[in-house]
């Protein structure tokens, strides 16, 4: 016995150390890459492309940066990236709510039916062009709110927080609320949304991330240059490789110059464009298990 | 995984249904948007699938454009790409699964055996973060990492290989950096799984001397079996649906011959084009597929398991 627990206590001590290696590596090759950009993105181009920036910048300089600013595509993207995320995210967790609510309740005659109704666009869909169409005709083309319309509720989300409302907030108290008097609606207001903040949260960083990051629906829908989300415009930064008309109007150093800026732009975009939700998503991290549990969950 | 055992209670009759709509109104009229909203951007594209059957022009209207048949399927069938881009379709999703599908689950079985909590965390918060960065974003640094002057896999490799025009290089470009983008995230779903393993199992094993190995092998492996499974199964249900986005950005002329998707096809004769009918047309042939694909691992997956799925 003593012999045993010698050698599973050598043992755990063992796996403890085989188990943070391999997590460190993995979390390496994730993190490197990222890494990376951020240093380039403060050091001369030609010293990145000379590679000698793997640990450190080289040539310290912010040009880069002064440069996306300056570059008013992508400020004007910006700036309609962030209106996009606050209004998509606003009516995208508004929907999510108001359809998980009723559907939360077990009395509601013909529940089965909505339930089905929602689920089944998760399954079947129109497809492209059958879906532009409608949009097309509803009127929505160039239309900032073809990006949040047609997307509707997302179902996945809709059963993740319907299933919050069943199963982790005590039944108890939506009963007591009602026999106090109040309404449905009364309920909602006062004891459902109250409760369900750290579901909340998750689905207003989700909800967050995927309009700060779409860019294919813009694409499609939104026709006019100046509507273009930041992904889109980045699209001719970083897959395009073009220098814009704004750019080449303000640099005076000719065509070397240029090409440099148009080089650094690459890496300080990247990382303008990836901060913001890399900042935000670990604030409500210890929610997201939590919540992706509860949508498992079938009810 | 259907059945639910009924609690077995004094059953008070139901109030008649016309006072039940009454109690009711306002849960109904919550549900008033989010059901036109659906209706009107999920079910009326549904209707609208059958101009894959018709020579849709704008000015007729569906029912007034011409019914052809399966004329547009045939022209599909028939065009000299198509079964390339079958064929690439399915061999990207295919062994993107292959190599994307066991690592959240190795990955998750190391993380729930880390002891210190703390670090446990950070490890966590690293692995997420690719997931929160756009196609758009990712596909840039991928371009810039593979540049052949001064990319840092070319900078590593001391080569100047141009990789994006090498129809070879596509799939393992494709693959990998899906698998640096969302393998973190997968994990979630099993860590929440892990989470409910009953701790007096762990306490058992120690006692038995089980190793670590041995721990993950008897205990985890099996709970996380299932749902794993079921994975498995959504993600042959979507064995067509290639994201177009990371294609579209990652395609060039010269590694056409593996890029080559129908998903970039939808879109360029659609959109681009403007050729409605025959691009809905090779889209519903996509989803048939998909849900042909489904049916049929569900099944597989029910015999083996005495579990159906879905």
């Amino acid at each position: 016995m003593g012999k045993n627990s010698k050698t599973s206590g050598f043992s755990e001590r063992t796996s403890d150390i085989v188990l943070v290696a391999i997590t460190l590596i993995v979390m390496l090759l994730v993190a490197y890459p990222l890494y990376y950009v951020l240093v380039a993105s403060f050091s001369n181009p030609y010293d990145v492309y000379a590679g000698k920036t793997f640990l450190l910048p080289s040539g310290f300089t912010l040009d880069g940066y002064k440069a996306v600013f300056a570059d008013a595509n992508i400020f004007t993207g910006y700036l309609n990236s962030i209106k996009y995320t606050i209004i998509g995210t606003i009516f995208s967790v508004t929907m999510l709510y108001i359809t998980a609510y009723p559907l939360s309740r077990k009395e509601l005659p013909g529940r089965k039916f909505f339930s089905l109704f929602f689920l089944l666009t998760m399954y079947f869909g129109g497809g492209l062009i059958p879906t532009y169409l409608v949009v097309k005709q509803t009127g929505l083309i160039n239309n900032m709110w073809a990006l949040f319309l047609p997307g509707g509720v997302a179902v996945g989300n809709m059963i993740i927080v319907r299933n919050y409302f069943q199963n982790s907030i005590p039944q108890e108290l939506i009963e007591a609320s009602e026999i106090d008097g109040c309404s449905k609606l009364q309920t909602f207001w006062n004891v459902i949304i109250p409760l369900s903040t750290p579901i909340m949260a998750v689905m207003v960083v989700f909800s967050m991330v995927a309009y700060w990051n779409d860019w294919f629906t813009a694409l499609i829908y939104l026709t006019g240059a100046e509507k273009a989300p930041l992904p889109l415009v980045l699209r001719n930064v970083l897959i395009k490789s073009s220098a814009s008309a704004a750019q080449a109007s303000t640099i005076s150093g000719g065509y070397a110059e240029l090409n440099k800026i148009t080089e650094m732009i690459k890496f300080s975009s990247i990382i303008v464009a990836a901060a913001p939700m890399l900042i935000v998503y670990p604030f409500v991290q210890k929610y997201f298990e939590k919540g992706m549990m509860a949508g498992a969950v079938k009810g | 995984m259907k059945s639910k055992a009924k609690t077995a209670a004094v059953t008070v009759p139901k109030p008649p249904l016309g006072k039940r709509l009454k109690d009711n109104w306002q849960l109904y009229l919550l549900l008033l948007i989010p059901i036109i909203l659906t209706f009107i951007y999920k079910y009326i594209p549904m209707y609208g699938i059958q101009i894959a059957f018709r020579d849709y022009k704008a000015s007729r209207g569906i029912l007034g454009s011409k019914w052809v048949g399966m004329e547009w399927f045939e022209r599909f069938f028939t065009a000299p790409t198509c079964a390339r881009m079958i064929r690439n379709t399915v061999l990207l999703s295919f062994f993107s699964l292959l190599w994307s599908f066991p690592v959240p689950i190795i990955l998750s079985l190391c993380i729930n055996q880390l002891r210190f909590a703390k670090y446990k965390r950070v490890v966590q918060t690293v692995l997420y973060a690719p997931h929160f960065i756009s196609t758009m974003v990712v596909c840039g640094m991928i371009r810039i990492f593979l540049s052949p002057s001064g990319g840092l896999i070319n900078l590593l490799l001391h080569t100047s290989i141009d990789f994006l025009t090498e129809s070879s290089a596509f799939r393992t470009i494709y693959i990998a950096s899906g698998i640096w983008q969302d393998a973190g995230w997968g994990c979630i779903i099993y860590l929440a799984t892990l989470s409910a393993v009953d701790t007096s199992l762990y306490e058992a094993a120690k006692v038995d001397g089980a190793s670590v190995f041995q721990r993950i092998m008897a205990i985890d492996v099996p709970a996380l079996l299932p749902m794993a499974i079921l994975n498995l199964i959504m993600s042959a249900g979507s064995l067509m649906n290639v994201g177009f986005e990371k294609v579209w950005l990652l395609q060039t002329d010269l590694n056409k011959a593996t890029s080559d998707v129908i998903a970039v096809y939808v879109y360029q004769q659609g959109i681009e084009n403007a050729k409605y009918s025959y691009s809905t047309a090779v889209g519903l042939f996509n989803t048939a597929v998909n849900i042909i694909l489904l049916i049929i691992v569900n099944q597989i997956a029910k015999r083996a398991s005495d579990v159906d799925f879905v």
